[in-house]
């Protein structure tokens, strides 16, 4: 297939500042597939990777169900996304790394500016950088390991906890569950894997960096994460892309279980370049007075459709989705958040707040369905959407179903504008128009951003910053 | 040297209706001046005005502070030339902790580069902290208001002040302080007049914008005007508000041969005793 010329563009955020992250670092990968997809490229990428015969037929049967699914009809708009454009295997380095001194200085360069050694200074348990398609470091403290908690990429997992792999790998979202799970069933590569042993409590976050840097390469990373009865974990997970001059595709699977009286929390701060497709599909289910939480920061990407879900296996779950989306020129952030109470007595809390500036869309997806016989349950949702100028746009398509009796559900939207009013204050206190729009929208996504490590508050922050440069004249 | 606030011949109107006509008052460094009015003589609007608030528009006339011109710049930009409004009703700004609207504000007024597109450098938060409790202990306000949202569920006399405060932190020449004794009861427009009355010294200018003479009780003025139908149709001393105490605005209408007007929605409040 020929190489598509495309002439460079800049990716906008915000009129002057160029995108922060934006650097490409000549990184020569080891292996990189051909672009498209047919069974071939399935079966090189498997026998790269050395995979055992069932994830190759596992890989096999998703193919054959992303080729019969239609192409998603609803959320944004994907009719410039061509599947036969993009690589879907890239390799940037054959080994996992452990120590950070063993790893390639080209690639040490781009995880230096991203400020990633500075952030395991600080508290990270353990790292997991996703370079390209696969895991090029990977460090846990030994203190993990010594309580039994596995933290790796996901296909070391397949290697050394097959069984593991294989009795959870799929369950929360099989490959028929939609097209993009069904692609990502079959090409996914990286991603994280935790296992968190019963009554193990791990006390600080572990983190893990995406990064997409081939141009046109497919990210299609699989994180599977099981907390056991009991366990608690935070997982967190941050991710910029570099600029490109034609469309990206990311599109990974994160599966989650938390078993009775379990704690996962899951907090995301993706940061795509303005040309990426966003496809995320991401599920927990959460049994006998397990609480999950989702915490979900969206900016950058052309397109992004995401929805957390939960659902509530058992008596006494509680589910958690807090999500941001913001929206500038050219990106539409389409997020959202799914419960589903199939148990009785178990409750739920969606909160959403989304900005639009300077023509962006965002639309808040939800739903809420409360399944016969799920007596008692109690559902919250909230959506909140900030408008900053005449261009924007914010939508709410929630979706409510309830078939059970005695149950409390409450559902709360609103729309506001930045407030001339709001701007004549601060300003009139001498802060500049753009240092009081700014501080208007940080003031507005607060009571997600305080739930953030303190690391990541400061990113966010710093990024919506950045987002709102050159907003103002 | 002292600033000098001075307005001449100013003409402000709101959706295309006048209401300030005319307008002529001067207010220096260390001075103390009262503007009186009933509902509707434009109090409000002179303030906004000054402050640049864009939904008021200049019509003619001149503001200047230490001989700059105002009327072209940004609220910001008067209030890095030493200007502050207290505002009748402040705006709630929801998930910005008093502490860091307040820091970055006093880091802005005090930036030596007054470049409207340069990134403030904040001054040092140890700095910062040591300066705003001195503050916060002086006036009596309570240590817990640094964390809470700028005026995000604030009672009246609390949003009064936070206005206070953010006038003590930002260090103005002039100080306009719009009907700060409105909507509070008498023990909290007693807090407000004292905590004001700490601030006063030979640095702070302050003009006092009221319908009634209560807060005067605590912050006693050298010059009283009077505000009528957009003009100051009188100026004098503390006998000008002892008139009115006992008068009312009536007599000073008639010697103008103005007739009532009343367009601002206010409550009615009695008027409280100058001498009380």
């Amino acid at each position: 297939m020929a190489e598509q010329e495309k002439p460079n563009e800049t990716v906008d955020i915000g009129v002057s500042s160029e995108y922060k992250y934006g650097f490409h670092d000549d990184v020569k990968p080891v292996f990189k597939s051909r672009k498209g997809l047919d069974t071939e490229v399935i079966n090189e990428m498997c026998d790269v990777k050395e995979e055992p015969d069932w994830m190759r037929q596992y890989r096999l049967k998703a193919y054959e169900i992303f080729k019969q699914k239609p192409d998603l009809k609803w959320g944004g708009d994907l009719s410039d996304l061509d599947y036969d454009d993009i690589y879907y295997y890239v390799k940037a380095s054959d080994r996992v790394e452990r120590s950070w001194d063993d790893v390639p200085d080209d690639i040490k360069k781009t995880f230096d500016r991203l400020g990633i050694p500075e952030a395991e200074r600080k508290f990270l348990a353990g790292v997991g950088a996703q370079y390209d398609s696969e895991v090029v470091y990977h460090n846990i403290e030994e203190e993990l390991e010594k309580i039994g908690v596995i933290f790796v990429d996901t296909d070391t997992a397949i290697r050394e906890y097959p069984d593991l792999v294989k009795e959870y790998f799929g369950t929360v979202i099989p490959s028929a569950d939609n097209k993009l799970a069904a692609l990502n069933s079959a090409v996914w590569s990286g991603g994280s894997f935790i296992y968190v042993p019963p009554g193990v409590k791990v006390d600080y976050p572990l983190q893990a960096y995406f990064r997409i840097n081939s141009e046109n390469m497919g990210q299609f990373e699989r994180t599977l994460i099981i907390a056991d009865e009991g366990a608690e974990v935070h997982y967190v997970e941050g991710c910029t892309a570099p600029t490109f001059s034609s469309e990206s595709l990311h599109s990974a699977v994160v599966e989650i279980i938390c078993k009775k009286g379990s704690r996962v929390r899951y907090t995301t701060i993706q940061n795509w370049a303005n040309n990426v497709y966003n496809l995320v599909t991401k599920r927990a289910t959460a049994y006998e007075d397990a609480h999950m939480e989702w915490i979900d920061g969206n900016l950058g990407s052309k397109l992004t459709m995401k929805y957390p879900s939960i659902y509530m296996m058992e008596p006494g779950a509680h589910g958690e989705i807090l999500s941001i989306a913001f929206a500038t020129k050219g990106q539409h952030q389409d997020a959202g958040g799914k419960v589903i109470h199939c148990a009785p007595n178990t409750s739920s809390r969606i909160t959403s707040k989304s900005i639009s500036k300077d023509g962006g869309r965002s639309s808040y997806r939800g739903e809420l369905k409360v399944l016969n016989g799920a007596k008692g349950c109690k559902s919250n949702v909230e959506c909140d959407a900030l408008i900053l100028d005449e261009d924007s746009r914010s939508d709410t398509y929630p979706v409510i179903q309830i078939d059970a009796d005695d149950v409390n559900v409450g559902h709360e939207a609103r729309v506001s504008k930045i407030g001339e009013e709001q701007l004549f204050y601060l300003m009139s206190r001498g802060l500049s128009e753009e240092e009081a729009s700014t501080m208007i929208v940080n003031g507005f996504i607060e009571p997600l951003v305080k739930e953030l490590p303190m690391e990541y508050a400061v990113e966010m922050n710093r990024l919506i910053q950045l987002q709102m440069e050159g907003s103002v004249g | 040297m002292s600033t000098e606030l001075v307005i001449k011949d100013l003409h402000v109107s709101v959706e295309d209706q006048p209401i300030i006509k005319g307008l002529n008052l001067n207010v220096k460094q260390g001075e103390i001046h009262a503007l009186m009015g009933p509902n509707g003589s434009g109090k409000s609007t002179l303030a906004n005005a000054l402050m640049g608030n864009p939904f008021y528009t200049i019509d003619s006339g001149e503001i200047t502070i230490g001989g700059v011109d105002l009327l072209e710049l940004e609220p910001d930009e008067r209030a890095k030339l030493g200007l502050f409004l207290a505002f009748q009703y402040p705006t709630a700004i929801p998930g910005v902790t008093m502490a860091n609207f307040l820091r970055m504000a006093v880091s802005a007024v005090r930036s030596e580069d007054s470049n409207g597109s340069e990134t403030t450098e904040l001054i040092p938060m140890r700095e910062f902290r040591r300066e705003l409790r001195a503050k916060m202990r002086q006036l009596g306000v309570d240590e817990s208001f640094a964390r809470r949202y700028l005026n995000d569920g604030f009672s009246g006399g609390e949003k009064k002040r936070a206005e206070v405060l953010q006038l003590a932190m930002l260090e103005p020449k002039i100080a306009i302080l719009d009907e700060t004794d409105s909507g509070l009861d008498i023990d909290a427009v007693r807090i407000v007049g004292e905590s004001v009355n700490q601030l006063i010294g030979p640095n702070l200018g302050v003009l006092i914008i009221t319908h009634y003479p209560r807060l005067l009780n605590y912050i006693r003025p050298q010059f009283i005007h009077i505000l009528l139908d957009g003009k100051v149709v009188e100026s004098g001393g503390w006998e000008l508000a002892e008139l009115l105490e006992d008068k009312g605005y009536d007599p000073i209408r008639e010697a103008h041969g103005l007739t009532e007007t009343v367009v601002e929605d206010e409550p009615e409040e009695a008027l409280p005793s100058l001498r009380a």
